[in-house]
């Protein structure tokens, strides 16, 4: 039983995650699924209609799903659905996220600590928020980084005036909004468009004209016009001869229809699904769907269909979500084992850990293949594969020296980093297209991944070393035996990371000189980089030189911390240079508090090992082993 | 004393010193750019022997750093002295020596690049051609004898020459250049305004717009645009004064300048080029971006900037350019886009930026003698790495294989740890 027990519980947690690869059922008889794995263009990429519901949800509220008082909760397609269609309804779901106090104040609400506000809510304090924010944009123009320098409550209220005119665009995205005959509509514009041009034509050759069927035609014109200011993906996806980028929003698509005289069949059907899910007809909503799915397998967008089923399966199985939760279990598994020593304990950390591990890579697999780039292409994917890289060095340290080390290390820093990856989220999409400079999968695949590499052994190096000063400052579990052993693996992933930020920052240096011409500009991220490298040298060359042993290593690898988050994190902080985009500010108070804590285990590390409860009991023989040199041979200069 | 001295350049704790102190440099010098911006962080931090501060309301220069010339050379010696002292050829110190060769290298490259890079800009409207490139930063006076209909004999003085007043004679010239006023970054002053210096020249575009001093700018995207009062004076008596400005010369300065002089003073054309006749010649005389000329030209033929649909995200920038050479008979059209420049005579050509409109291409220009340098240098290291590193690693595995039980002490030396672990060590040498 006992043999089996750690593959059990592993396969509970595998059987959860393949749980996920369930398509979706039908809710109410609607085909959701169907409707959320539609091909539409945003962002300059060919995403699902879930993709879109869930980077604005999670914009707009923070969250994946919105919560309901009575019932289960919606999934961002089903929002997106209600607020492209049942717009009366959208606008009671409490969606907009206030977190200023100074805001709901303005909101004017009485309820303290409540966060979340439908637009109903704000409808009359609306105006006063519009006012102040387009105050405040007039304020900046002209001011180069002026988003760095807004207050938290200026912040929290551009987010809510943006998330209000996201939600604007949203609502008129399918039909123009509070539409309730769409298809009939559509009808009487395709039967006036006719009559209309001639009209025009006699009236501009002076000739009697049709004013009635004038008029008509031009207030067709207006409402589309307004509406493809209004829409927000582009919905419409280009007929057979055009080119594949030629993706419409329904507005400027309704207006082209002017021009052609020809209904898109794609608006057609679009219409026939939202009037079918306005009026609660699951079986029309279905036939309008499979009708549109046909004509697009028929008329060239075959590709675009199953990028968008792709990637609504990629949303469905949230392999992050999953493999961080799994790493979780790891990290209490590996702690639990440090107590009582059981080794089923452990060995089902490690189950658990290879579990998460492997999802953690489809996951990351999965992605490469949407995007058809290299793993690291923005900060998000980096937080990512750092942890993905973590990882793997905390399965070979498991696998080597066994003693929940590498649980705890790959536990801890896999479940941070997907939490850092799923804050970096919400500022919109994480598979967002690419700057012109960075358009190169070369580079990508080497530079970055490299030096992404280094800051995730960097963090393996670091966060080893917390473990020997925690565990060796607060507890009598660190015996000579677990310090020499931290003290090897801490040396070792040391000389990884010097390897890999070496070459990493070097290769940067190259694809500089390819692109900007000079190999070293002192830019931030360079430098960056650069302190990462000069770091790991001095930390290689101090112990070489014995002027730090076992606790000196230590303090300087949790130093290191500091030092990488500086790299990754804090030099885009600065808001200055030509690596700006990766930009983000919103991390600062917790990137201060990171620095903080290593700052202080730096000096517990450095407080004299009378203080240390594993080293000042009478028991414990010698102190940990002397310094842990490597053979003179190997390390001589 | 020459002991001490070799000892002292020879030790593994200079080495740790010097890291230690390029770490608080690198860092420092970051931090900077956000107060000073890059290029003024780069040449106070970086290229420079130290870091000064000075106290505000004070002119003290107080060193405070050692900058990254000091600290770059310092650890040149003592990687070098290092290793002449003790080098040995032996199988197991090859990765050391290529990583440390490699870093030899990439210092001495890189202080060479500094000294020697040269860094322009071509800008070329689309179907126009250049044949030269324009420094970033750098002006220069230029008197252009324009007699010839065909050819302009250009002589050049750099403005640091400007910049030191009085009197130039080049024998380029048959009269002498006399520096009356020289503002290091200036701006033009109306009559009214109560700026307490103002030149005004008697020739030129001087009479009518005056030019007065402002603060030197230490931002990236600012540059300090200076102004002079330059007289020409030959044997016989003054030719002529005219205020030189690159206000004047230089893009897109000269256009913002002439729109808000149209409104004031609709007669005023300041690219007007000024203009002087002396002995039958005719001279133009102007304070312009430094001119690298280079014997080929360049057209643009046309510059594509595309976005991603929907989006204001850059797809790509890219300049098609056809390039004609006399000299080597050269007479092509190249594409140059991001991550794709193009190398000829020496230079590379990249795609660097362009002007609204997307009618106009900037081309950055570089020219780096040492450009190989950090490739090599860069292989060296990482081959010296990867060795070193694979060594490790199979030592590694077969101890363990050998042993299959946990590791067993190594031969440690017997002091006890029960000492202060940072900064203590017997300091062991190379």
């Amino acid at each position: 039983m006992k043999k089996w027990l750690p593959l059990m519980i592993a396969a509970l947690f595998a059987a959860w995650f393949l749980g996920g690869f369930q398509a979706p059922k039908p809710k109410d008889g609607f085909n959701i699924a169907g409707f959320g794995r539609l091909p539409v263009l945003l962002d300059g990429r060919i995403q699902p209609m879930d993709s879109v519901a869930r980077n604005s949800l999670l914009s707009i509220s923070g969250r994946s799903i919105v919560r309901l008082t009575n019932g289960p909760p919606l999934s961002a397609l089903e929002w997106l659905m209600e607020t492209m269609t049942r717009p009366e309804q959208a606008d009671q779901l409490k969606i907009f996220r206030v977190q200023h106090p100074d805001l709901e104040g303005l909101l004017g609400t009485e309820k303290i600590g409540l966060e979340y506000y439908s637009i109903n809510d704000l409808t009359n304090q609306f105006d006063s928020i519009a006012d102040q924010a387009r105050k405040l944009l007039q304020s900046e123009e002209g001011i180069a980084d002026r988003v760095k320098l807004r207050t938290p409550f200026q912040k929290d209220l551009m987010h809510l005036y943006n998330s209000v005119e996201l939600y604007a665009r949203l609502k008129s995205s399918l039909e123009p909004q509070g539409t309730r005959d769409f298809a009939r509509e559509l009808q009487v514009y395709e039967a006036s468009i006719g009559p209309g041009r001639a009209a025009l034509t006699n009236s501009q050759q002076g000739k009697p004209a049709d004013d009635e069927a004038m008029q008509r035609i031009a207030a067709f014109f207006k409402r589309y016009t307004t509406l493809s200011e209004m829409a927000y993906p582009m919905i419409i996806p280009p007929l057979p001869g055009q080119s594949r980028q030629d993706w419409r929003n329904i507005g400027t698509d309704l207006m082209e229809t002017l021009r052609s005289g020809q209904m898109h069949p794609a608006a057609t059907n679009y219409a026939a699904m939202a009037d079918a899910y306005h009026s609660n007809n699951p079986a029309q909503f279905n036939h309008a769907l499979a009708a549109y799915r046909v004509w697009m397998q028929e008329n060239e967008l075959y590709p675009a269909l199953k990028k968008g089923s792709r990637e609504f399966f990629f949303n469905q199985i949230e392999p992050f979500y999953k493999s961080m939760v799994i790493y979780v279990a790891a990290l209490l598994l590996g702690c639990i084992f440090w107590i009582n020593l059981s080794e089923p304990v452990r060995r089902t950390g490690f189950a658990l850990l290879v579990l998460a591990f492997v999802i953690h890579s489809l996951g990351l697999g999965f992605r490469m293949f949407l995007e058809g780039r290299p793993p690291v292409t923005n900060l998000y994917s980096s937080a990512i594969f750092i942890g993905w890289g973590a990882c793997l060095f905390g399965i070979l340290l498991e696998r080597i020296f066994k003693g929940g080390i590498g649980l705890v290390v790959a536990g801890f820093i896999g479940f941070s980093t997907l939490i850092i990856a799923h804050h970096l989220a919400l500022s919109g999409d994480t598979m967002e297209m690419l700057q012109a400079v960075l358009d190169t999968n070369l580079w990508l695949a080497t530079h970055v991944v490299v030096v992404t590499s280094g800051y995730a052994s960097m963090f393996v190096a670091g966060i080893l070393a917390i473990i020997y000063v925690v565990r060796g400052f607060f507890t009598s579990t660190l015996t000579p035996d677990v310090a020499k052993t931290l003290s090897r693996m801490v040396y070792g992933i040391v000389c990884f990371a010097t390897l890999f930020s070496f070459v990493g920052t070097i290769l940067g240096g190259i694809w500089a000189d390819q692109s900007w011409g000079r190999f070293w500009g002192w830019d931030p991220k360079e430098n960056g980089a650069l302190l990462i490298v000069l770091w790991n040298a001095l930390i290689l060359h101090a112990r070489w030189g014995g002027m730090i042993r076992e606790r000196g290593l230590m303090a300087m690898a949790v130093f290191g911390n500091i030092i990488t988050s500086f790299s990754w994190f804090g030099v885009n902080m600065l808001g200055i240079g030509l690596h700006s985009y990766g930009f983000m500010d919103k991390a600062f108070p917790w990137l201060v508090g990171f620095d903080i804590s290593q700052v202080l285990l730096v000096v517990l590390a450095l407080m004299p090992l009378r203080f240390w409860a594993s080293f000042k009991a009478p028991a414990s023989p010698a102190p940990p082993a002397g310094p842990s040199l490597p053979a003179p041979s190997a390390i001589a200069m | 004393m020459v002991d001490r001295f070799i000892s002292f350049f020879t030790s593994l704790r200079l080495t740790v010193a010097c890291l230690a102190l390029a770490l608080v440099l690198v860092f420092a010098g970051t931090l900077a750019q956000v107060q000073i911006g890059l290029y003024a962080a780069q040449s106070e931090y970086f290229r420079s022997f130290f870091v000064y501060w000075t106290p505000n309301g004070t002119h003290w220069k107080i060193p405070f750093l050692p900058g990254g010339w000091l600290i770059g050379l310092v650890l040149l010696v003592n990687l070098l002295a290092a290793h002449i002292k003790r080098f040995q050829l032996s199988r197991k110190k090859i990765g050391i020596i290529l990583i440390h060769a490699g870093l030899i290298l990439l210092l001495g490259g890189q202080f060479l690049t500094e000294l020697f890079q040269v860094e322009s800009q071509m800008r070329i409207q689309v179907g126009d051609s250049a044949n030269y490139s324009e420094s970033p930063r750098k002006n220069e006076l230029a008197v252009i004898d324009t007699t010839d209909p065909d050819k302009d004999r250009v002589v050049a003085i750099p403005e640091s020459i400007v910049a030191k007043g009085g009197e130039i004679r080049t024998p380029g010239l048959p009269f002498a250049l006399r520096v009356e006023k020289y503002f290091p970054n200036a701006a033009p002053a109306g009559p009214m305004t109560g700026d307490p210096e103002k030149i005004k020249a008697a020739d030129g575009i001087g009479r009518q717009l005056m030019f007065s001093p402002r603060p030197i700018t230490h931002t990236m995207d600012d540059v300090d645009l200076p102004a002079a009062l330059v007289q020409a004076v030959s044997d016989k008596g003054p030719i002529g004064e005219w205020i030189v400005s690159p206000r004047l010369t230089r893009f897109p300065a000269n256009v913002q300048l002439q729109e808000q002089l149209d409104s004031i003073m609709p007669d005023v054309k300041i690219t007007a080029p000024q203009t002087f006749a002396f002995n039958g010649r005719t001279y133009e005389i102007a304070m312009r971006q430094v001119r690298y000329y280079k014997p080929y030209t360049i057209k643009l033929l046309a510059f594509n900037h595309d976005l991603y649909l929907g989006t204001d995200v850059p797809k790509n920038f890219s300049s098609k350019i056809h390039l004609t050479d006399p000299s080597t008979g050269d007479d092509r059209d190249i594409l140059i886009y991001m991550n794709n420049p193009l190398r000829y005579h020496g230079e590379t050509f990249y795609q660097a930026s362009f002007e609204p409109g997307d009618k106009v291409s900037i081309l950055q220009v570089v020219r780096n003698p040492v450009s190989l340098a950090p490739y090599i240098a860069c292989s060296l290291v990482a081959l010296g790495l990867v060795t070193q590193f694979l060594m490790h690693l199979f030592a590694f595995a077969r101890r363990r294989a050998q042993q299959a039980k946990p590791l067993p002490p190594r031969k440690a030396p017997a002091t006890p740890v029960r000492e202060p672990a940072l900064a203590n060590g017997k300091g062991r040498r190379l």
